[in-house]
């Protein structure tokens, strides 16, 4: 039974990994294709959270604005979009916002050091999250897209029946996983076999090349933010629905720092794997060690594993290994 | 595009492929490029040579579209050339390799040329990821012409080794397969031996002339070694300090004596 118990904690831990994943997973797409650290990239889940939640229940965006400039006080459009329509919309308008930040931002610094872009990003991320809340109010919302139900009484009925033992798993993290698992599967084999993805890992790789065998630049970077901007928008879904849509949304991107660390900052396969180590590290960490060091271990647990990995494989599992040549 | 020559070649070279009339190409107050005019034919292997700082490299960036010019027009194919970006100026059909090596480091030197034929797969995205239907027939299509060139090159044994891990020497040849792939109508080379022992050297020369010769690529290179470009090329413009100072066959361009004033320093005749 305790054994059992171990395992029930073992893939709780991992499926709470995957949502770390999806995070991660925004961060590395864009690492991979610039070298850039994108600082925004949790801000960007938080805004596709909450411009879902204003599409799904019909709010009018920018209310207070009108309201202050026109005196028309309007809310609503009193409608409500369907789930499915709604992630397309809001999927519309990450691609909306890509080519915004290629045409406004990135353009303007082509050639730039990556700490100049960095910078840029960090101004990014302040901007959008003035803008989410400008255009949908600073209220914590409620996110239910409608994922179906009872898939976490079946996984319990069904392991009480094999085992004797009922895990209990939590519906939304069963959800993120299988979505997770498409994710990852489209991105590969985007990244791997299409003619875009190699144009992709091109331009990672050099400009200057990438150019001379005719690649546009311009169309990969609004490309891959338009692809990191739907990573963030499923991230955006699952964490919204798990803690509500509010600002600490935009903080689940400290989350995947350490993750990016242990799997590398180009690897997909890394970002998965090291998602789902400090899940369950963290997790079984907090069941054996805990207790005898008072508890809350899961606060700084990935953190240190970050450390101990940045002293012993600074590249992460992963990564590609930077080899300077002298 | 066929009209007759009027060279005193030794070899057939057809029409005017590129036509490069007055251009002036100046960063801030610098002017790199004086008033320029040149051609380039069909077929045959043109050399740009001139001492170092002479514009060389930038004739070459102009020409790929990587620069553009303040003053002048650019001809190709019989038609005027706009401001192009350097992607759209590939798309047209002209290749080019780096005087520094630009290859993407991370790939394998299969995939590195097989991105010079990224232009040509046409199949629709999710034929591609699938790897079904048309994406599948096009990949093996391209798979063929880029094996073709690598047995070409003589790189059958590193065609799975990652590039960067690869010799200097080698870097070069790659980097002329990857341009040799998008079937370029000019080929435009970026000192192709420079750094690089006489043995391979020799290699280079042999492949540059068998790349024209074989496929009939127009060649234009910028060359140092003042012996193999008279050796290769079928015409040669000098230039100095962003002028034009020379043109012609290697003959006449060695016996030019503003040519050899600015190669020698000196020349009181």
């Amino acid at each position: 039974m305790e054994f059992l118990y171990a395992s029930e904690i073992l893939l709780n831990g991992l499926m709470a990994g995957v949502m770390y994943a999806l995070v991660a997973l925004g961060f590395v797409l864009i690492y991979k294709a610039s070298g850039v650290f994108n600082y925004a990239q949790g801000v960007m889940a938080l805004f596709a959270a909450m411009t879902l939640v204003g599409i799904m229940e019909g709010r009018v965006p920018f209310a207070h604005l009108i309201g202050a400039a026109f005196g028309v006080h309007v809310s609503s459009f009193g409608w409500t979009v369907p789930g499915l329509l709604a992630i397309l919309l809001t999927a519309l308008i990450m691609v909306g916002l890509a080519i915004a930040i290629e045409k406004l931002v990135l353009k303007h610094l082509v050639g730039q050091e990556p700490i100049i872009l960095f910078m840029a990003t960090i101004g990014l991320a302040w901007f959008l999250e003035g803008l989410g809340d400008v255009m949908w109010g600073a209220d914590v919302k409620v996110l239910d897209v409608g994922l179906p139900q009872g898939i976490s009484e079946t996984v319990e009925t069904l392991t009480n029946d094999w085992l004797g033992y009922g895990f209990f798993i939590d519906r939304l993290d069963i959800w993120a996983t299988v979505i997770a698992a498409a994710l990852v599967a489209a991105l590969v084999g985007f990244s791997q076999y299409t003619k875009q993805g190699r144009a992709m890992r091109a331009v990672a790789d050099d400009h200057q090349a990438a150019l001379s065998v005719g690649i546009s630049l311009q169309f990969i970077w609004i490309m891959v933010w338009s692809i990191a901007g739907f990573v963030a928008l499923v991230a955006g879904i699952m964490w919204g629905t798990k803690s509500g849509v509010q600002f600490s949304l935009s903080l689940i991107a400290l989350k995947a720092l350490p993750v990016l660390m242990l799997g590398g900052f180009t690897s997909i396969p890394g970002a998965i794997v090291g998602g789902l180590i400090i899940g369950m590290g963290e997790k079984l960490f907090e069941y054996f060690v805990g207790p005898m060091v008072g508890g809350a271990t899961e606060n700084w647990f990935a953190y240190v594993l970050a450390l101990i990995f940045l002293v012993f494989r600074p590249q992460g599992l992963f990564g590609e290994r930077i080899i300077e040549r002298v | 595009m066929t009209q007759a020559t009027t060279t005193p070649d030794s070899r057939q070279t057809g029409g005017v492929l590129m036509d490069l009339r007055n251009i002036t190409l100046r960063f801030g107050g610098v002017t790199a490029i004086k008033d320029i005019s040149f051609d380039i034919r069909e077929g045959e292997i043109r050399a740009i040579i001139g001492p170092n700082g002479a514009g060389k490299s930038s004739m070459l960036n102009v020409i790929s579209g990587f620069y553009v010019p303040q003053e002048g027009e650019i001809w190709f194919k019989g038609y005027r050339r706009g401001p192009m970006k350097p992607y759209e100026v590939a798309r047209l059909g002209i290749a080019r390799t780096f005087q520094n090596i630009a290859l993407f480091d991370g790939m394998s030197v299969l995939d590195n040329i097989m991105t010079g034929r990224l232009n040509m797969m046409k199949a629709p995205i999710w034929s591609q990821a699938l790897w079904w239907g048309r994406a599948e027939r096009e990949e093996v299509e391209n798979r063929e012409q880029v094996e073709k060139i690598i047995d070409f090159l003589e790189i059958q044994n590193i065609r799975k080794t990652p590039v960067g891990r690869l010799p200097y020497g080698l870097k070069k040849r790659v980097e002329l397969a990857r341009a040799l792939a998008a079937e370029p109508r000019i080929l435009l080379l970026d000192e192709p031996m420079a750094g690089m022992n006489v043995e391979e050297k020799e290699d280079m020369c042999r492949f540059i002339l068998d790349v024209n010769d074989e496929f009939g690529t127009t060649i234009a290179l910028i060359e140092h070694d003042m012996g193999v470009v008279m050796d290769l090329s079928d015409r040669v413009v000098v230039m100095d300090y962003g002028r034009k100072i020379g043109d012609g066959t290697p003959d006449e361009v060695r016996s030019n004596p503003e040519v050899i004033s600015a190669y020698l320093g000196v020349e009181h005749a």
